[in-house]
Parts: C-alpha cells; structure tokens; sequence
C-alpha cells in the first residue's frame, strides 16, 4: 500500500481553513477561477466609481477632426467616427452596465421574492395566477420580451432596466416558490405558527432568510445575463440611447461596416461586454458550487 | 397519460391566450402610434388626414375590438396588413421562416453535437485540468455576446480574404453555401452550445452520485460502462427537457446574429417591424415565436414520455 | 481456531480514513474479522459507528476523495483485495463479493429493465449469450421467490414494490454465487412484515448456496435471529466480539450491554410492569476528535480514569469472546 501523506490530504480538504479569512483563502484557492471573477468584476466596479478619474477624454466630446483614429498613445483604443475617445467611452461605459446589470438584478429579484413568497406561502387561487402570468413570461425568449418592452417604453436607461427586470421576475420567483414550498413543511415552520406568529412575520424572519443562499446564486447568475441582454437592445438600437457610451450602442449595427475599416470599434467594446459577463459568471458559479448544497460531494 | 395530455394541452392554450393578451396591449401602451411616425417624416399633421388613416387601419376602434379582429385573424391565418409596406402581412412573414428554420436547426444541431459529448466528458471527468478546461470554455461562450462574435467573424473574414460573407439565399457553391449558412450558424450555436454542455454536466453528476451507480459499481462494471451505459441513459432525459429552454435562447442569438450578417430571416425583420411600430408584423411574429416555443416544450414533454419507461407506464 | 481452508473472507487491521475539512475522520480503525464458508457474521452498531464503510472497504467502493482505505488485508478466498489493481478488482466485484443495499428504492437503474440488469452482472463475469444470461436471470428471479419471473425480468423498477425490489437486488447479486455477500441494512428501508420476509430468503439463499454473509444492522433482534457470530463497533473500532450465544448471555463490553438494554421487551407474565426502557445517555463522539482513551467513556456509567487515558486492548474472555474494555470484568456485576 502506497504511503499517505496525511498533511498534504488534510490541507487538501481544507482543514487548516477555519475560521474567518483563512476561510476565504481556502475557498478563493479551491476555485481558482471564481477568485478570478470576484478580480474581474471588482475591476469592473471600480472602473464605474471612478470612470471620470480613469477617462482620459470626455466620453461624449465630438471631434470631427480626429474621427476614426487608429489606437495610439494618445487615444489608447483609438476613436469612434464622431472623434470620440474609445477608451474613454468603454470606461464610461462600465456605469451604465453596472447600473443595467445591478438595476434590473435588484428590480427583478426584489419583485420575484416578494412574488415567490406570496405564492408559495398563500398557495390556493394566488398561486395559480402568478404560475400562469409566469408561463405567459417565460413562454418568450428573455430578448424578445425585451425588445417588446423597450419598445413599449420608449429607449431611456430606467426603461432598459424595468424591461430587463420583468423577464426576471418568473425566474425568481420560481425557485423562491419552489423553496418556500419546500420550508412550509419543516418543523421549525409548524412550531412558529403553533407560538401564534403571523404569516407574514414567518414569511420574513424565517422563510426568507432561508432562502437567501439560493437567491444570491441566482441574483448572481442573472447579473451576466443582464449586462448581456442590455448590451444586445443597446446594439439593435433599442437600448440605451445616444449618446450614452453603453458598449452594446457602441458596437451596434453601423460597427458591420467598420469591421473593414476600424475594427478596433468592434474589438474593444465586446472585449469590456465578454469580460464582465465572464466575471459575474465566474463568480456565480463559484458561488453555486459554495453555497448550493446540492453541489457538494 | 391520456388526462396529463389534455391538461398540458389546455395549459398550453390558456399560455398562449395571456400571450397574445400581454403583446397586444404592450404594444399599445407607447404613446405615439404608426400614424404619428409616419407624419413625423413628413413634418406637417393634418388632423383629417390623420384622423383618416387612424380609421383606415382600424386603430380607431376601442382595444378589445382591435383585439379581437387581430386574434380571430390570427386564428384564420389572416394577418392582417403592414403598416410600412401595406402588403399582407402573411406574405411578408412567410417567405422569411425558412431562412430562420434552417438556421435555427443547424444552429440546434451543432449546439446538440458539441454540447452533450463534451457536457458528459466533462462531468466523467470532474475535477480534472480537462473538466476545467472545458468549464472556461463553456463559460466563456456564455459570455460572448454573439453579435460580437458575428462581428469578429467578419473582421477576421475581411482580414484574411479581404471580402465579408454576404448573404446569398440561392447559395452558388459549396463554399457559398457554408458562408451563408453554416458560419452564422455557428456563431449561434456556439452560445448554446456553452448552455446545453453545462446542462449535460450538471445532469450528468446529478446522475453520477445516484445508488443505482453503486449498484453498477458494485456488480463489477467498468468506469466506462458505468459513464455511459448506466449514467448516460439517465443523464440524457433532463437534457431533453430543456430543448424548449433552448429553442428560446437560440431566437435571441438569431435575432442579433441576423442583424449582424444581414440574412432576410424572420428575427431580424421582427427588430425592424418593432422599430417601424408596424404592430401586425410585431404581434403575429411575437405570436408565432411564441406559438413555436410553448409547443416545442410540450412537444419535449411527451417526448420525455415516450423515453422516460417511469412516465409511460403509470397512470 | 477455525480450519484455513474453510475461511472465506479474512480481515486484518482494516483501516479506513476519510478526509475532512475538520479534519481525519477514522471511519474504520484497525478492525479484524473472519467469515467462515456459510456462516453468517452481523455487524452491529449505531449509526455513524463505521459498519457501513467497513462494507465498503471490503468492496473498494469507499468514495475517494475523500474517503481511503490506508491499511490493512482483506483477504477473500486467498487473495489480498487491497493489493489488486482496478481491473482485477472489478473481476472480483459482483463474482466473488457481492453488496445489497440499504435503498431497494433507488438502488435500482430507473430506466433498464430487472432482467437486462441481472443480465450484465451476469455477463460481466461469464463468458455466454445473451440469450442464456437472460435465462440466468428469469432463473434468478425465481429463485428469489419472484412471482412470474419471465414476466417481471422485462419490467422496470418501479413497476416493482420495495420488497420485490430488494429481492431483485438480491438475485443481481447472486447471480455470480459468490463466495461472500455483504448486506447492508438491507430490510431497514422495507415495511415490517417483508423485513421478516426478505431475511428468511437471504438466509435460505446462504444456507443453499454455502455463501460465506456479512450482516450489517442496528437491530440486535434481527442478530439474534440469523448470525452465527456477532461483531459491536463502537467509533470505527471493534469493540467486542461472540458467538451470538456468548453475547447475549455474557456481553461484556457496556456498550452492547446499553444497545440490549434498549431493546424493548414484553415483560415476563406475573413480573410487575417493565421498568422504563434504557438508553445509552449521550451520542457516538466526532469520530475527528476521539477521546486518547476508550471512544465510549465519555458515555459510560462504568467509566473510570484509566478509561479516560488509555485505550483497553481487545481481551480474550475464552472461547474466542474478544471485548476492549478495562472493566470487563465488573460489567455483570454492577449493571
């Protein structure tokens, strides 16, 4: 029989990683790539906080003179057909699609709780309703609702949100159901009611705090799916409009002609768009396979 | 079974109803109709004019009898007509759904393809630099907005053939036909791709922690066996299910995908019929896509049906 | 001492760990014990006391990570199970060793039918046609007592009771006549009345086949029953051995002693009402962080100092009764 290291397999199983930050280090080790994420989209936070620190042009400032120059020292990623810095543009872009991204996230998650809760609580005629407008929800591809929306509220950034947000809605709701469902049955939840809490009380100091692992997976995994979906309006002209620097605008469909002639118009912005969506995927799953029991071996 | 069927069949009805309910009235909420756009480019509004055309195209008349001339329409398979280009809407609609059908199954196709296997390899595989390997990838395919990646496409096509695939729908040759066909969808596919190998994955190690896989463990058979005969079998059921989920994803990376290379298919005309507020082709197209992915869902649920042996035997 | 030839299974100084974020968990510590052709031998304990993963372990189908077996023999038939590569080991699964599960429920492949299943652990092993494996497996059927074998082989599990599942696992697992069988728990998970059932087939099975069988259960009643000899793992380590006579008439370790005091029985007629059912006070340790001591002091009216400090070497008590514990010999007295 082959000799066993037993420190080595011990600290493979994390035994030297209890408390607090050697915690963290342990798991940021164990998943490289989630680790990785958090980087990302912490980079990518910051680059929103201080976008008019880290710009070195005014992102909207138009300058016929210097249209569609090529990356150099000057303009780092070159500029638009306006004149307009790309640099510039994309680090101001990060606010709108953290805002996208964080916006429609909260909105969707905050109503899909509520409405999970309602219905996997009440149960009877409530949570039939909400189960068919739910079908009727995600029976449309998430973009197609979308454009719909955006269509119906005319193209401004609190409109891209509540548009992103609604498709969200049924999804979250959906599994916070599913979990309340589920914690109904506990014990725990039978000896609150039998000390004669009310149910909204119960709802809220036992239900929900229950649930919460599994809404930051989600609310995490949707975050990508936002800033992809508020890219993707943008780039068909029915997002955010002009002259905001959303990267999806930045990318949108007269970009087509310019893969011939300044590609770097093509190249930069959806490098910002696939980064910070791999991020918040990255972190997301991390995430799922921390906190989501089912993942554990 | 016979009972589940009608259930689903009514459920599906009731769906596609609150569907066609919520279009309708988004669609009308928009302050500002067809009629105000089409005299906003001419500059100056004649309210007899107006008023005229508001009653020619019938957007006079109260909502609900609007609603019910467009779905009783709808049901007969009369569209009504385009606002923009005045002809039958049908005739507009038509002869764009195969360009986006083909598209949509080569897209499937190589989505199914590549996905399942590497999906299963990297579940057997857990843990391992491959399974890694291939969760990067597949992450990052699910990060890639496929617009962009259209758009590398056909950047890299003019840097290195100096040309960019242009859409010919009567392809000449072989290499056309790749060009116009194979190559957007790839790009589509590819996205779902990335979604179907984590499905498979996450499925597959579902499976893997099961007892029966013990059992098969325990009566002697190999790793391989296990994998693929004993794991597999099971693993491939919840992939099937969430074809439905796939084919709703796949209409948002045509929509974009056809935008960027320009092929006359139905999603793309949907983004401009949306941009023209031209509400027949909006409400008849979102219907159909609609009506296209609430069936393809019950279509996966009996196929699960027929393969599950737990479902087709009771009841 | 039992004759060598006659031995089908010999374990020495099994010893498996488990890795834990807490840290080792030694699931089976230094655990010994033979199976003479048919004879059956029960594991009893609580549970998390390592009588499951002893299973395992003979199997080597203990999960790794973060399971691994780190010492020890199991020798079956005269080969050393612990020095086989993979492939030999997999020769030997289901052929020479077999294993029943707890879960007739889930244990079971949901979409292949009984008979296929039977049928691949059948060829897995024997060179022959499929269709005569498949008659090996209607065969088995009905062996097990499966009403219209020919009928249920081309079924699927749950068109099967829990009962007729758990004969379905146990013709699976004989379908090799192996020279050993491991039952683990296998009635606990079925109503009472095919407990009894499912027991007496296992047995008959044993007694026709002249299978060598570990028992693995809590319930001391169904011991008492079927075993010839009895092992009592306390925290991964044996902690008393006996023919199934000499531990019910004589146990000496105070845990046994505990687990037959919690047994409840229909007082003697005339006797006055049962005085209240005992329970051993207390839970199984963390197996992480074992006392230096006996594993059951902390738990043991009879627990001294030197309980506290020193492990109690397993004693012959004669006649082959083993038991680890410094007071064995006051045990009868004081409780």
């Amino acid at each position: 029989m082959a000799t066993i290291d037993y420190d080595l397999e011990l600290r493979r199983a994390g035994v030297h990683a209890t408390g607090g930050w050697r915690r963290v280090l342990f798991l940021a080790q164990r998943h490289v790539l989630g680790a990785a994420g958090l980087v990302i989209m912490t980079a990518f936070v910051l680059t929103a906080i201080f976008a008019d620190f880290i710009a070195r042009y005014d992102p909207l400032t138009i300058d016929s003179a210097r249209a569609l120059a090529r990356p150099s020292l000057t303009h780092w990623m070159g500029t638009d057909s306006f004149g307009r810095d790309v640099f510039s543009r994309i680090i101001h872009g990060a606010r709108i699609s953290l805002a996208v991204g964080i916006g429609s996230t909260a909105l969707g998650g905050t109503i899909g709780v509520i409405v999970g809760l309602t219905s996997g609580y009440l149960s009877g005629w409530v949570d039939l309703v909400f189960q068919r407008v739910s079908d009727v929800l995600q029976a449309l591809p998430l973009l197609v609702l979308a454009l719909i929306m955006t269509a119906a509220l005319g193209p401004s950034l609190p409109n891209v949100i509540i548009a992103i947000a609604i498709p969200l809605i049924p999804t979250v709701s959906r599994v916070i159901r599913a979990n309340t469902l589920a914690l109904r049955e506990l014990p725990f939840i039978e000896s609150a009611k039998s000390i004669g809490m009310s149910d909204v009380r119960i709802a809220l100091r036992h239900v929900l705090p229950n649930t919460l692992a599994p809404l930051i997976v989600l609310a995490t995994a949707q975050l990508g799916s936002t800033i992809l979906t508020e890219a993707s309006l943008s780039f068909l002209g029915l997002g955010i409009p002009e002259p905001y620097p959303s990267w999806g605008r930045m990318l949108s469909e007269s970009a087509a002609e310019y893969a011939r002639t300044a590609p770097w118009l093509v190249i930069f912005p959806g490098i910002a768009i696939s980064l910070a969506v791999f991020g918040a995927n990255l972190f997301g799953d991390a995430l799922r396979d921390i906190l989501d029991p089912r993942q554990r071996s | 079974m016979f009972a589940y069927l009608v259930r689903r069949l009514f459920l599906m009805l009731v769906t596609l109803f609150g569907i066609s309910v919520v279009i309708f009235f988004l669609l009308r909420i928009v302050p500002g109709n067809i009629v105000d756009i089409l005299f906003a480019a001419a500059g100056y509004v004649d309210p007899a004019d107006k008023a005229n055309l508001e009653k020619e195209l019938g957007i006079d008349q109260p909502l609900v009898v609007q609603y019910w001339h467009w779905i009783s329409g709808f049901l007969r398979g009369d569209f009504g007509y385009s606002y923009v280009s005045e002809k039958p809407a049908l005739q507009e609609i038509l002869p764009r759904i195969p360009i986006t059908a083909q598209l949509a199954g080569l897209a499937l196709l190589f989505s199914a393809s590549i996905g399942i296997p590497l999906g299963v390899i990297s579940a057997v595989k857990q843990g391992t630099r491959l399974d890694y390997a291939l969760r990067v990838v597949s992450l990052s395919g699910l990060s890639l907005p496929s617009f962009w990646l259209g758009l590398l496409v056909l950047t890299a096509s003019v840097a290195m053939f100096g040309q960019m695939p242009l859409f010919n729908p009567n392809p000449q040759s072989f290499g056309e036909a790749v060009a116009t066909y194979c190559i957007p969808a790839m790009v589509v596919g590819f996205r779902s791709s990335a979604l179907t190998m984590r499905i498979t994955r996450s499925s597959m190690l579902e499976v893997l922690r099961q007892d029966y896989i013990r059992t098969a463990r325990a009566k002697g058979a190999s790793d391989a066996a296990v994998n693929y005969q004993h794991a597999l079998k099971n693993a491939i059921l919840p992939v099937i299910t969430v074809i439905g989920i796939e084919a709703a994803f796949l209409i948002g990376g045509l929509i974009v995908t056809e935008t960027v290379f320009n092929i006359p298919g139905v999603a793309r005309f949907l983004v401009e019929a949306i941009r023209w507020r031209d509400y027949p082709i909006v409400q008849n197209l979102v219907m159909l896509i609609a009506v296209v992915v609430v069936s393809a869902n019950f279509i996966v649920d009996m196929l699960y049906a027929v393969f599950d042996p737990r479902i087709r035997y009771t009841d | 001492m039992a004759d060598k030839s006659d031995l089908v299974l010999e374990v020495k100084n099994l010893k498996t760990v488990f890795f834990t974020n807490s840290g080792l968990f030694k699931a089976v510590d230094d655990v010994s014990f033979t199976v003479k052709r048919g004879e059956t031998l029960a594991i009893v304990g609580e549970s998390g006391c390592g009588k499951s993963v002893t299973a395992l372990s003979l199997m080597r189908l203990v999960p790794d990570p973060p399971g691994r077996i780190v010492g020890g023999t199991v020798t079956l038939e005269g080969t050393d199970l612990l020095a086989l590569d993979e492939a030999q080991m997999r020769a030997v699964r289901g052929n020479r060793i077999s294993m029943i599960f707890q879960e007739p429920m889930t244990s079971l492949n949901p979409v292949m039918r009984i008979g296929d299943q039977i049928v691949e652990a059948v060829r897995l092993h024997r060179a022959m046609s499929a269709k005569a494996a498949w008659n090996i497996a209607v065969e088995m059927l009905r062996l097990v007592r499966i009403p219209e074998p020919a009928r249920r082989a081309r079924e699927y599990p749950h068109q099967l009771s829990g009962g007729m599942r758990q004969r379905a696992m146990i013709a699976m697992a004989l379908a090799c006549r192996p020279a050993l069988l491991i039952a683990d728990e296998p009635t606990t998970a079925l109503d009472v009345t095919i407990q009894a059932q499912i027991l007496a087939l296992i047995l008959d099975l044993q007694k026709e086949l002249g299978t060598g069988l570990v028992l693995i259960t809590h319930d001391l009643g169904v011991v008492a029953q079927t075993a010839q000899r009895v092992i009592v793992m306390y925290a991964g380590r044996k902690v008393e051995e006996a023919s199934v006579e000499a531990l019910f008439a004589d146990p000496k370790h105070p845990y046994t002693r505990g687990l037959m005091a919690s047994i409840p029985s229909v007082p003697a007629s005339g006797a006055a009402t049962q005085a209240r059912l005992n329970e051993i006070p207390g839970t199984v340790p963390s197996l992480v962080r074992l006392p230096p001591g006996c594993a059951f002091a902390p738990r043991c009216k009879l627990a001294v100092k030197r309980c506290q400090d020193e492990y109690p070497p397993l004693m012959d008590w004669g006649g082959g009764h083993l038991a680890a514990c410094w007071r064995a010999a006051d045990v009868a007295e004081v409780a």
